[in-house]
């Protein structure tokens, strides 16, 4: 399979990059890792006119703290984001959940911008953003913008990135002491999209929940953020009643296709099974 | 389309070529350079039979643009073998019998080359996850373990042989 013919750009900044997006416009498609572009080329779901490799932009690579936030460039690759001593320290949930995404060689490749940027339901950053309280930095032609996560994702392949727009940044807050934190993601097999999966992020006190995000992957037309679950764990002591609580009140946000992974009935039972281990793992993680 | 001048180094040797900015680097390598030894499995990076190594690190090579190569060394199985003498993985897959249709062994072999740089002492975990973007459809796996296995303890074996 050899994608339609294109034309290829390798800018060597970000404002090299913009003028390039501005003057080749809608026909003009950004390439990251293009473990999701080429694949959609190759099917010709995709026919883009110009690629405009953003691999060559060092600017957009890397991880370093600013304040109390971690900054995280779009094109940090998912093999990065493992191997990162400041994400194991500050962000041990960014460093540990790649690992399951995809294989060593698509890890090499795969972006942490292009997976949150494509807009597909069924990657991992997405819900995984919502849970750490990402904000997304947005590079375009009059400046940047910050954009939260819980604000980026309007739809399937739809999000509030501008056509003039590059996402060059990711800021995170770094854990606060004693976070817990957990990615549990049922799959079929290495590489599959997640049947369902869920992020959560929580802190306790004196045997209370005191904070809690949890996000849903795949189970719906954009990664879910499950606002009830969260505040069906919030001042409660944790217990066998709150995690099913928790469950219950994301399966009632799920709203899957059915697809070979499965109907949406079973997606959606496993959505809240995927909730209740997460919860569990990250209160075992919290101090 | 015009095409684009990509200077690539592959297998320690300099080539300067134009290609379509289309090309996949799996096509150039195949048919433009005449390297068959990365296979085209599933063309959509899940197979990893078209798995080579980009400036030290482990790619599929059906899923990564010739045209992105341009400064970068490029190593496929057929650079593995040095003045005929095989290396030491590809020793491994021959004494372990770490192959039987041998379609996928090319990029088992590049992955395993490249893994055991990265972790010279794997456990059997760490071989199984380090190859699970390589699917072999014949030998459940199990040959292919003791084949890096066999790679790995060679490899740290002092080079009596060099004496």
């Amino acid at each position: 399979m050899i994608p339609p013919a294109f034309d290829y750009h390798a800018p060597r900044s970000v404002s090299e990059a913009l003028g390039l997006l501005g003057s080749l416009g809608a026909d003009a498609k950004l390439l990251a890792g293009g473990h999701s572009l080429l694949p959609m080329m190759k099917l010709r779901f995709a026919q883009p006119s110009h690629l405009i490799d953003l691999n060559r932009i060092p600017e957009l690579r890397g991880i370093c703290e600013d304040g109390s936030d971690i900054v995280i460039g779009a094109m940090t690759s998912e093999n990065d984001l493992i191997a990162s001593p400041i994400l194991r320290d500050k962000l041990p949930l960014l460093a540990e959940a790649p690992k399951l995404i995809a294989d060593p060689q698509v890890r090499n490749r795969g972006t942490i911008g292009g997976d949150i940027a494509h807009g597909d339901p069924a990657n991992d950053h997405p819900a995984l953003s919502l849970a750490i309280d990402a904000t997304f930095v947005l590079q375009g032609p009059k400046g940047t913008r910050r954009v939260k996560a819980d604000d980026f994702f309007l739809g399937t392949y739809m999000t509030a990135l501008a056509e003039d727009e590059i996402l060059v940044g990711i800021r995170v807050p770094a854990f606060a002491d004693g976070t817990g934190w957990a990615y549990e993601k049922l799959k079929r097999k290495t590489g599959d999209w997640a049947t369902a999966g869920a992020a959560v992020v929580m802190r306790m006190a004196s045997g209370k929940v005191t904070h809690a995000r949890i996000a849903l992957t795949n189970v719906g037309p954009t990664a879910l953020r499950a606002a009830d679950a969260e505040a069906a764990l919030i001042g409660q002591p944790l217990s066998d009643a709150s995690i099913e609580a928790a469950a219950q009140a994301a399966r009632a946000v799920c709203d899957p296709a059915d697809d070979l992974r499965g109907d949406r009935d079973y997606k959606t039972a496993m959505a809240g099974q995927m909730v209740k281990r997460a919860v569990r793992a990250a209160a075992a993680r919290c101090r | 389309m015009p095409k684009k001048i990509v200077n690539v180094t592959v297998n320690g040797r300099a080539h300067e070529e134009a290609v379509e900015p289309r090309t996949l680097l799996v096509h150039f390598l195949r048919e433009q350079l005449n390297l068959t030894g990365a296979h085209i499995g599933c063309e959509t990076s899940h197979c990893g039979a078209c798995t080579v190594d980009i400036d030290g690190k482990s790619v599929k090579s059906c899923t990564h643009l010739a045209v992105q190569c341009d400064g970068s060394e490029v190593l496929t199985v057929e650079g593995l073998a040095n003045a005929g003498v095989l290396h030491a993985v590809q020793e491994g897959f021959y004494k372990e019998h770490g192959l039987q249709c041998g379609f996928c062994t090319p990029g088992m072999l590049v992955r395993s080359y490249r893994l055991l740089i990265d972790n010279p002492e794997p456990t059997e975990e760490e071989i199984r996850a380090g190859i699970s973007g390589n699917l072999c459809r014949c030998t459940g796996y199990q040959n292919i373990v003791k084949a890096i296995q066999y790679a790995a303890k060679k490899l740290r074996e002092p080079q009596a042989a060099a004496a």
